[in-house]
């Protein structure tokens, strides 16, 4: 069995999608802390 | 009456051309059609890959995948082997999802990793029961649960696999229902199927919606250049539904291109299922590492969300960790029912989405990475 491809394959591939992962959870949090929800206002009709 | 006899001699010349692996094959077409009309099972491409099955093995019509300048071929060499038909399905899944609850409660993105583990663990079985690496990484890949992102890769690297692995790849998840509910019930107490998680009220602002997408491309395509025509495409278009000024663009790709690309991928596979090279030992076998590699996926789910249950002191309920896979919706859809079968109070569905959306992102990121470190190994397509 080719155990170095495999191994290598299993680490970096886990590893890297993980961190990647991880990555994005701190990317969001970062990016609804600077946009935080506003209910929006509805816009009166006037006339 | 020569004349009359030339004439008729053609005629007919396809029952005689028979042989028995084609006529299998057609049972097996029809086999698929039957799946997708009577019992529902993905039925957008088990009929087109079905009647595509017919097609191609129908002896003297040209039909096949691999007739030159036929018509099914012309559209095999377009869209199958230039990566175009699974690419272009991305931008369509792009415009579908809704990344709401993901970007309201991001930690279930975490489930989006745990989800593709069967990936590699499937990798390690295909390589020690002797496949080539580019085989073994192709069907290693079935455990994505992801049609477009198995044909791209096995497109890639070993393509003379691409019918067996398609098949496998969109039969199971459509099976998605019935094989993970025993692997979920088993690996859970009632007590932690029970647990009721609080509906997520938390929303997230359409600045955030929009970003995402753009900034999420850019991250991830950076880190995996290998990745880009899958993730660029899938951010493409969750970018147009999310920006809200392009609704005919949204409509157009969820819908038409969607569907148009559907039709024509399935038909091209199904015609490229010829009896010689698809009635051998090796299909049994990518069908039954491809059924483990998603039982696995299923397991480490699971295992990740009772962990994460463990250390939130029962905040989470594990089985939100199975839809940590790229099969949408249909894991979210097991979790909702798996969880209301344990407490009919539990809704689950709203994180389970989240988990699942996830799961979308983190198989592209898993076959990126897989394609990345084929090309810097210096592997390259097996066409033999």
């Amino acid at each position: 069995m080719d155990l170095e491809f495999g191994l290598t394959m299993t680490i970096v591939g886990m590893g890297v999608t993980l961190g990647t992962l991880v990555f994005l959870i701190l990317v969001i949090s970062l990016l609804t802390r600077l946009f935080p929800f506003k209910e929006e206002k509805k816009k009166e009709i006037e006339g | 009456m020569d004349v009359f006899g030339s004439a008729l001699s053609s005629l007919g010349g396809g029952f005689a051309a028979l042989t028995w692996q084609a006529a299998v094959m057609i049972v097996l077409g029809i086999g698929l059609l039957y799946l997708g009309v009577v019992k529902g099972f993905e039925p957008l491409l088990l009929l087109p890959i079905g009647f595509g099955v017919i097609l191609g093995n129908l002896p003297l019509a040209g039909m096949s995948a691999h007739d030159e300048g036929g018509v099914l071929n012309l559209l095999y060499k377009a869209g199958i082997l230039t990566e175009l038909f699974p690419v272009l399905l991305f931008i369509g899944l792009g415009a579908m999802i809704d990344f709401g609850p993901m970007l309201a409660n991001p930690v279930v993105l975490i489930f989006g990793a745990a989800g593709q583990f069967g990936i590699f663990l499937t990798l390690f079985l295909a390589l020690s029961l002797g496949f080539a690496r580019q085989e073994a990484a192709s069907i290693a890949i079935i455990g994505a649960m992801d049609g477009p992102t198995a044909i791209y890769v096995t497109t890639k690297f070993a393509p003379l696999l691409l019918p067996a692995i398609s098949i496998a790849a969109y039969s199971y998840m459509s099976l998605v229902p019935i094989i993970q509910p025993p692997i979920m019930r088993f690996m859970t107490t009632k007590k932690e199927r029970s647990i009721v998680m609080a509906y997520g009220s938390k929303k997230v602002s359409q600045k955030v919606k929009i970003l995402f997408p753009v900034v999420a491309g850019i991250i991830t395509i950076l880190i995996a250049p290998m990745g880009a025509p899958l993730m660029g495409m899938l951010m493409l278009g969750n970018f147009l539904r999310e920006s809200g000024v392009v609704k005919r663009l949204t409509d157009v790709s969820e819908n038409a291109l969607a569907n148009i690309v559907t039709l024509l991928l399935g038909l091209t596979i199904g015609a490229s299922m010829l009896g010689g090279n698809f009635l051998q030992w090796q299909t049994i076998l990518i069908f039954g590492l491809g059924f483990i590699a998603i039982c696995l996926d299923t397991v480490t789910g699971v295992l990740l969300g009772k962990f994460m249950c463990f250390i939130t002191r029962g905040k989470i309920n594990p089985l939100i960790g199975a839809a940590g896979t790229s099969a949408f919706p249909m894991s979210s859809r097991v979790v909702q029912k798996e969880g209301q079968k344990a407490n009919p109070r539990s809704f689950l569905l709203w994180h389970a989405i989240g988990a699942n959306t996830g799961g979308q992102i983190g198989s592209v990121m898993a076959a990126a990475v897989m394609l990345a470190v084929m090309v810097g190994l210096g592997i390259g397509p097996l066409l033999k």
